[in-house]
This record gives structure tokens, C-alpha cells and sequence, in this order.
């Protein structure tokens, strides 16, 4: 373990927890303001957090330890990828655990346990919505698996250290073909994993259309404070890491206080910028109907799939 | 007398005593902790012969013609080894499990040793007629087990009719095969059949590798042959059905690995990328059926068929690279599959146990009917819970590491075998990542339904934990998918020396050795676990009121809600089934009532929903209706008369008389 994987292990983390609701408020600003509404401003996710951790917690009836631990182990799995990503420095404090399998692995297993805690209320909200995220889950596993494949074979490594170095050196490499066809599956794959539009719409409550609310429909107070702060940090998790892996220009490679610097400022900027123009791309498209995002992710593994094609054919 | 001969020697032993002892009053205990002792001497063998210790035993006048002969190489070493620890896990667990009127009856005791001896001699065979004998026994002492409680109904018949009939097709692929490829080979033990492999023409190879694949590849489940597993893996007592889904499919493994790659030599790459398209197909298959099917016993049964899917990918992969020079990745990914199979051994012996224990305590296998188990059976709650993580691919789990495994094997192909590999590889990541998926969504789906949430049914409400010997034996299989999961590197060395290549090394992390590339799952591990303390121990200092308050859940102001109102396994796989309307092809059928006064009140709305197997409707009816056609036509010529019996004597004995006459 490097001085440079320490610093990155301690300064992502709490990056990402301070950051992440600001940035959920930054793009709900964006919505709004596009929307010509005035908006609440890119604190108010924090305002609510404060809010929720002051309240009571809440037990609902026949509910088991599976209910009272998802929120833990949501936020514990998140956590651990935002350690272990390099996010700040090319260097990761637990180089065996970032592998792009592992990490996209981490993240499923933190929806598993939402969706467990869903099926766990016995509710028909907690049951549907676990139903149809694990069957977003189960759809956007190829895209996302092959969409690595094809970014692992330049490099030759699912190691996201090797990634990110190998872009680093070669900026070229980032506008060939198999790179773009990644990029754009990947983004398919975020907005689905993430909960966006049009796969799902993080601010509906309506039965019909519910997928990530209708899991979480039991939580309330610290409990909720959790679920939100993990969904705010899993975006940031994932706009990160699609900006690393594409963009990981300004990232740190040595241990000195301004390349650090250098690569907090950067990230924020990028995660800033992707995060605004998923906001603004928002306010254009509708929601999709559920049965019509497999025909989406079906595109998008397409556009993998020839990201691989082109890895292979065209270098 | 080395260890692992030893070993066998008492494995067999203690085998055959046990069931001898069937006849004693107190059978069940005896039988099972016999079968556990013998499962234990397995291992033993199986352990010596992977750290080098093999064998050769060769008994002459014991079976006509060539005799029994026995050997213990590494590969053969893993297989006796994890039959053997099945065994144990089983063997304890049927102490209790197996305590029951249709269970206790002398012919089904005397079965369960017979049929782990039959397994675990099976790869320790070193000719022919000794494979043969083994695998027959083992078949036939497996379906005795699995007709066992033939009196809960017809479809328990039926199962075994299907096993029958497609193990002795199976038998007969692989005595074909292996027939031919003795008929080019001085005599028919390994050591000349290997010697001979090395000559035959391809052609000739390929028949033989054809047939083998088909025979083993149904004894191992795999699409399309595959229509036995998910009846009789679930019509067979629990204990059984851990055995069979365990170790038995394995052992199709074994023979393909057996016959492709050790004594054929390799051979050609279309014989592995046929392996590694049934593989693919089959893991696709197995899972999406698994997704929809609302039967605990039978959607483990189809995810057998799945994760013996993903090891043929492995060892179609191996073959691949094998036939392209790279015997390192080769290597890598034959590991990788063999790791599946240990892993897959272990837990799928848990879920199954798990599985037995809710059918012992609520007597229904129907997810719809079960939920709200975790009050009333926690351990087995926590048993299944554990094996769904280590079936589902997901950190910390057992199969997360063969997966990672055989991913990595499959990317790191890429550049090794043209445009093949080119096409063949993202394909094959594709399918192993939809399955993963699925998985994920299948046991999400068993455990979130069949454990969780409020009872269904009056059996679930009233269910009761199992007795102490069937938790020790689901502890015995939990124990080893938490060390698998957390520790990899500890069996490493003995799936390595299986594989026959070095290709990934370390203690803690898994490095492999030709490509960068690591893992730690201990690492990932400790890190989620010292995340969630703190995590919560952030939350403890921050929050203003630790007591929790129990309160009403969410109904909508509707009153308390009511069982009937959750979500069942069907409507949880409702949206997979729609999405997968054109590959599964249910047979829906919705009845509205109306009332009299007004078409606009529904009265009753029925909905039933089946899911027949296409595969098995457009490729086994056909053949089925062919068959019962001609037994029709047959039937003509067998009116009753038993003087025209006589007379298709009489012209049959003329009629050789005539055509000796006439070639002589």
C-alpha cells in the first residue's frame, strides 16, 4: 500500500459522503431551473438529511434484521468501492478489490440487499419494486460486463489502476471507436443502475412507475437518511468511474499535497459536469415504460458488444 | 499402501458394511453416519492424491474380460474429494431427514452407501468395464433413491421413468463411444487408451468425443439433454437430491474432462466450442428457468443445470485455448471451472439441505405458500440466505471467485485465438454475465419469498426448526462455502494440480500469473465488514433516539394487510417472464366473471400460469410421438393368437437358416 493509495482511501471516501447530496442538489437545481421553477438550492439533500437523522426509528411490524440491515449494507458496499476506486490518485489503498468485476460486483450486491429489505416488508410495494430491480439488474449485467470487456483489452487488466494509467499515457486510445461504443453503453447502464430517466424516475411515487422508491417505501428516519445518502453516493460512485475511466485527466499520480488538490478539484469538476448534463438531458426525455427499458439496455449491450468487436477488428 | 489407497480402501469398506447394516432396527443412525464416515474416508483419498500420493490397483478376475482396475490421479483425486465431502454433509443430515416411513424402508437405506461408493469409485476408475460398472451402479442405486417416497403421487413415478430412461440413453452414448475408442486401442485401460488417443484419426476422435460429450453431458444436466434433472432432482428425498445435484452431476464433468482432454489429447477446437455453446446455452437455460419457477426443490435443480453450464464454458474455454498453443490460460480457465464445481458442490449441497428442512418442517415445496420462515427457523434461514449469496455471484460468496475466474480466463482470451476467440469470447462473457444477472434475481426471489416477509400458508406459519443433526449437516456444508468464499487460495493448490497447469497464485490475493489481474476476497471482505461497523457506529453517534418503535406498516389506510396481498415468486418473476415472453413461451390463461347485473363488477378473475420447457416440447414430444406411433403399428402385429406366434418363430428361425445358408 502506497502513501498514494492511503491518501486516496482516506480523502475519496469522505469526499463522496460530503459531496454526493450536493450533487443530487446540484442536478435537482439544474432540473429546476431549466424548468423555470427557482429550485431549493444544492443544499437542501443535506438539509434533509439532517432532517431525517433527528427523527425516531421506526420498526415496521413483522419486519426481520434483513430490513434493519439493507441500509447498512447499502451505504458499507458503496463505501467500500468509493475506497478502492481511484478516484484521486491512480493508486488504490486495496489494490486486490479493485478489479472492475469486484467493484460493479459490490454495487449489485448493495441492490440485492435493498431488494431483500423490500420483499421483507410483505408489502406489494416492497415486492414489486425488488421484482423489477432485480429484473433491471439481471438485464444490465451483459452490458455492463461486456462494456468491460471491451475496455479491459487494450489494457490487457480488469485492474482499474491499469485502466486509468493506460489512458493516462495513451490519451489517444479514448476516442477509438471501441472506446466511444463503451462510453455510450456504459451510460445506458448508469442511468439504469442509478435509477435516472427514463429506466426510473427518482421522484415519483406513483405505483405504476416506482421502481427504487417502492423498495424503500417502509424507511423512515435515520434509516431513510441512509437509503438516500447511499443512492446519492452510488450516482456519484458511478459518474466517477465513468469519468475515470474515459476522462482520468488531472487524477493524482504522486503523493504531494497539490497533485491531490489538483485531482479532488478535478473529480468534483467532472462528476459536476457529468452530473449537470444527465440533469439537463433529463428534463428532455420521458420515463420509459418498464417493459419497453429492455429494448434499451438490448441497444446498449449491442453497442458493447461492438465495442469488443471493434477492440479486436479495428486496431 | 499409500494414503489415498488407504483412504479408498476404507471409503469402499465402511461403505459396502454400512449398507450391509441396513438391517438392524436403528438403520437410519447407522446408515447415516456411515455414509458421513465414508464420505470422510473419501475425502482423505482424494486429498492424498491431490498432494501427490496416487495409486494403481488392479484386480484381475474380479469382472470378466479386464477386470477391476483403480487408480487416483489428481484430477480423478478432486472428483472423490468433493463427492466425499457431499457425503459427509448428506450423511449427517440424513440421520433425522432420512427418519421417515418411506425413508426408513431397508431397500432405499441399503441405496444411499451404495450410491456415494458407486460416485466415488467412478473417478477412480482406470479402465473401461470399471468405469462402466460404477457409473451403472451409481445410476441405479441413485434411482432407487430417487423413487423413495413413491407414494406422494404419481409425478414421483413419472421422474423416475424419465431418470431411467435418459441415464441408460446416457450409459449408451458412452458405452458407444468409449467402444469405438477401445476398438482402436490394444486394451482398455486409461494408460492405452491415452497412448491410442494420440493416434486416432479425427475423424474417428470426433465420433468418440461426440458421444462422450452427449452421455456425459446429460448425466451433468446440460440443454438439451436435461429434461431428467428438474424432475427427479426435486422428486428425490432432500438428502438425495443434495447428493445428486452435488456430486453426481459432477461426475459428467469429470468424464468430459476424462475422455476430451486427458485420454483424447485435446483435440480439435470445434469439439470445445461446441462444449463451450452448450455451456453457454445451457447456463442461459437453466437460470432463465430457475427465474420463473415458483418450486424450491426444482429451481435448485435448474440452477444445477445453469452452474454445470458455466463449468462446460470453462472447460470448453480450456479446450479452446488449449487448441490454440496457450496452455497457461488454458490452465486458468480449466481452474476456474473446477472451482465452480467444488464451490458449486458446496453450496448447492447447503441449499438443498436448507430446502429439505422447510419441506420437513412445512411439507410444501411451493414458494407461493411459504415466507415468514425467519421466526420460526432461523438457522435454516441463515443456511439458505448463505447459500443464495455463494450461488448468486455476488462478494463475499463462493461463486464470485470461480466467476471472476472464468471471466478473467475468457478476456484474457481474446487476443489468443484469432477471430474465433474473437467472436466466441464476448459471447460467452455475455452469457456468463446474464446468468450471473439471473442468478441474482432467482435467489433473490427464493429466499426473499420462501424466508422472508409474513407466512402464506398455515404450514409455513406453523413450521418448526429441524432437529440438531440436519442443522450439523447444513453447518458442515456452511462452513465450507465460508472458507471457500473468504479463503480460495487454501484449496487452490489441489484444483491446480487437477487442472494440471499453474495459472493463478497467492495466499490472501489471487494473482494470475500471466496477465495483471488480482483479487482478494478476504481483503474485499474485511473491508465491507469494517465498513458497515462503521457506518453504524456513525449512525449510533449521530442519531437523536436509538430505541426503535414498531409500527404499522404502510397500507394505504386500507386496514392491515393481509398475506394474500404480497408478492409471490410468481409475480415477482412476472417481469423477467415478460421480457423473456419469446424464449419461455408461457401458457397463460385468465378467466374474468362477471357479475349477472353488470358487465362492469368482476366477480372472480382466475389466472393460471404454466411453464412448459420448449426446449424439451419441440425436441423430446416429437421423439416421444414417433416412439408411441410405432408401438401403435407395433401392436398389429400382436393380435393374441398365440398360433401366430408360433408362425413368427418358425419364419424367423427359417429365415436365419436361410441367410446362414445362403452367406456361409
Amino acid at each position: 500500500m502506497s502513501a498514494l493509495g492511503v491518501v486516496g482511501g482516506v480523502v475519496q471516501p469522505v469526499l463522496i459522503v460530503a459531496g454526493s447530496p450536493l450533487l443530487v442538489g446540484l442536478m435537482r437545481q439544474v432540473r429546476a431551473r431549466l424548468e423555470g421553477r427557482a429550485g431549493a438550492g444544492a443544499g437542501q439533500p443535506w438539509r434533509d438529511l439532517r432532517k431525517l437523522l433527528r427523527k425516531e426509528r421506526i420498526a415496521p411490524r413483522g419486519t426481520s434484521e434483513v430490513f434493519r440491515f439493507a441500509p447498512l449494507v447499502l451505504v458499507a458496499t458503496t463505501l467500500v468501492v468509493a475506497v478502492v476506486v481511484p478516484f484521486i490518485a491512480t493508486e488504490s489503498a486495496l489494490d486486490p478489490v479493485a478489479d472492475l468485476f469486484a467493484v460493479v460486483a459490490l454495487l449489485a450486491l448493495g441492490a440485492v440487499a435493498l431488494a431483500l429489505a423490500g420483499l421483507d416488508t410483505g408489502t406489494a410495494f416492497g415486492g414489486m419494486g425488488a421484482s423489477r430491480e432485480m429484473t433491471i439488474l439481471a438485464l444490465v449485467e451483459p452490458t455492463l460486463l461486456v462494456a468491460i470487456f471491451a475496455l479491459s483489452v487494450r489494457v490487457g487488466s480488469t485492474n482499474l489502476g491499469a485502466i486509468v494509467s493506460s489512458t493516462l499515457h495513451d490519451p489517444a486510445r479514448v476516442i477509438s471507436p471501441a472506446s466511444l461504443l463503451a462510453a455510450v453503453a456504459l451510460i445506458v447502464v448508469i442511468v439504469a443502475e442509478t435509477g435516472r430517466i427514463p429506466v426510473d424516475n427518482p421522484s415519483t411515487h406513483l405505483e405504476l412507475t416506482m421502481v427504487h422508491e417502492a423498495m424503500v417505501l417502509e424507511y423512515a428516519g435515520p434509516d431513510l437518511a441512509l437509503v438516500e445518502l447511499a443512492s446519492a453516493m452510488r450516482l456519484s460512485v458511478f459518474l466517477g468511474l465513468l469519468a475515470n475511466l474515459f476522462a482520468p485527466w488531472g487524477i493524482a499520480t504522486e503523493a504531494t499535497p497539490l497533485a491531490v488538490l489538483i485531482g479532488v478539484l478535478a473529480l468534483v469538476v467532472k462528476v459536476g459536469v457529468l452530473g449537470g448534463l444527465l440533469a439537463a438531458a433529463e428534463v428532455f426525455v420521458a420515463k420509459l415504460r418498464l417493459f419497453r427499458v429492455p429494448e434499451l439496455l438490448a441497444g446498449s449491450f449491442l453497442l458493447a458488444l461492438l465495442a469488443v468487436a471493434a477492440s479486436f477488428f479495428l486496431v | 499402501m499409500n494414503l489415498s489407497a488407504t483412504g479408498m480402501a476404507a471409503a469402499v469398506a465402511v461403505g459396502l458394511v454400512t449398507a450391509l447394516l441396513a438391517v438392524i432396527r436403528a438403520r437410519t443412525a447407522v446408515i447415516g453416519a456411515g455414509t458421513a464416515l465414508t464420505g470422510a474416508a473419501a475425502v482423505f483419498a482424494g486429498a492424498a492424491a491431490l498432494a501427490g500420493g496416487s495409486f494403481s490397483l488392479v484386480l484381475p478376475g474380479v469382472l470378466p474380460l479386464s477386470g477391476v482396475a483403480l487408480t487416483l490421479d489428481p484430477l480423478g483425486g478432486l472428483f472423490v474429494a468433493v463427492t466425499g465431502g457431499v457425503a459427509v454433509a448428506t450423511g449427517i443430515y440424513a440421520v433425522s431427514y432420512a427418519d421417515t416411513p418411506d425413508l426408513r424402508a431397508r431397500g432405499v437405506q441399503v441405496a444411499l452407501p451404495v450410491f456415494v461408493v458407486a460416485m466415488v469409485l467412478v473417478p477412480a476408475a482406470a479402465n473401461v468395464a470399471t468405469l462402466l460398472v460404477c457409473w451403472e451402479l451409481m445410476a441405479l442405486a441413485s434411482l432407487v433413491l430417487v423413487v423413495a417416497e413413491h407414494r406422494r403421487g404419481p409425478q414421483v413415478a413419472s421422474a423416475g421413468r424419465w431418470y431411467a430412461v435418459m441415464t441408460h440413453l446416457g450409459f449408451m452414448s458412452v458405452l458407444i463411444g468409449l467402444m469405438v475408442f477401445v476398438a482402436h486401442a490394444p486394451d482398455d485401460s486409461f494408460t492405452a487408451l491415452r497412448e491410442a488417443g494420440r493416434h486416432l484419426s479425427p475423424a474417428v476422435a470426433g465420433v468418440v468425443f461426440v458421444a462422450a460429450l452427449a452421455g456425459f453431458g446429460s448425466k451433468a444436466g446440460i440443454v438439451p439433454l436435461h429434461a431428467w434433472l428438474p424432475r427427479a432432482h426435486p422428486e428425490a428425498p432432500s438428502h438425495v437430491s443434495a447428493l445428486m445435484s452435488a456430486a453426481m452431476v459432477n461426475l459428467g464433468v469429470y468424464g468430459l474432462v476424462r475422455v476430451g482432454v486427458d485420454l483424447l489429447g485435446g483435440g480439435a477446437a470445434w469439439w470445445w466450442l461446441l462444449v463451450l455453446a452448450l455451456g453457454a446455452l445451457s447456463a442461459v437455460y437453466g437460470i432463465l428457468q430457475a427465474a420463473m419457477s415458483s418450486d424450491l426443490k426444482r429451481l435448485l435443480g435448474q440452477s444445477t443445470t445453469e452452474n454445470m453450464g458455466l463449468v462446460l464454458i470453462g472447460v470448453g474455454a480450456a479446450g479452446l485455448f488449449a487448441s490454440f498453443g496457450d496452455h497457461t490460460l488454458a490452465a486458468l480457465a480449466l481452474t476456474a471451472a473446477l472451482l465452480h464445481v467444488v464451490g458449486h458442490a458446496a453450496f448447492k449441497t447447503l441449499l438443498f439441505l436448507a430446502a429439505g428442512s422447510v419441506l420437513h418442517a412445512t411439507g410444501s415445496r411451493d414458494l407461493d405458500a411459504l415466507g415468514g420462515l425467519r421466526p420460526v427457523m432461523p438457522v435454516t434461514t441463515a443456511a439458505f440466505g448463505l447459500g443464495a449469496l455463494a450461488a448468486s455471484a455476488l462478494p463475499p460468496g463462493t461463486a464470485f471467485v470461480s466467476e471472476w475466474l472464468l471471466l478473467q480466463a475468457l478476456i484474457h482470451g481474446l487476443p489468443a485465438g484469432g477471430v474465433t476467440a474473437a467472436i466466441a469470447m464476448p459471447v460467452a462473457v455475455a452469457a456468463v454475465a446474464l446468468t450471473a444477472g439471473l442468478a441474482v434475481a432467482t435467489f433473490v426471489k427464493a429466499f426473499g419469498v420462501g424466508f422472508l416477509a409474513r407466512p402464506r400458508s398455515d404450514a409455513a406459519s406453523n413450521a418448526h426448526e429441524s432437529p440438531f443433526t440436519m442443522l450439523a449437516g447444513m453447518g458442515v456444508a456452511a462452513v465450507v462455502c465460508v472458507v471457500l468464499a473468504l479463503w480460495p487460495a487454501g484449496i487452490l493448490p489441489a484444483v491446480q494440480a487437477a487442472a494440471g497447469g499453474v495459472a493463478v497464485s497467492g495466499d490472501v490475493t489471487l494473482r494470475l500469473d500471466q496477465a495483471t489481474g488480482a483479487l482478494s476476497p478476504l481483503l474485499l471482505t474485511l473491508g465491507l465488514v469494517a465498513a458497515v461497523i462503521v457506518v453504524a457506529g456513525v449512525v449510533r453517534a449521530v442519531v437523536a433516539r436509538r430505541v426503535r418503535r414498531e409500527a404499522r406498516l404502510w397500507d394505504c389506510g386500507g386496514g392491515p394487510m393481509s398475506a394474500r396481498m404480497e408478492y409471490t415468486a410468481t409475480s415477482f418473476a412476472e417481469p423477467l417472464q415478460r421480457v423473456f415472453d419469446d424464449v419461455v413461451q408461457p401458457e397463460l390463461d385468465v378467466d374474468v366473471s362477471h357479475h349477472q347485473e353488470s358487465r362492469y363488477l368482476v366477480q372472480a378473475v382466475e389466472y393460471r400460469r404454466k411453464m412448459p420447457d420448449r426446449i424439451e416440447r419441440r425436441l423430446y414430444r416429437p421423439v416421444l410421438s414417433v416412439i408411441t406411433a410405432w408401438g401403435e403399428a407395433g401392436r398389429v402385429l400382436a393380435p393374441g393368437s398365440v398360433h401366430r406366434y408360433l408362425g413368427y418363430g418358425f419364419y424367423a428361425v427359417c429365415g436365419v437358416l436361410i441367410l446362414l445358408a445362403v452367406t456361409r
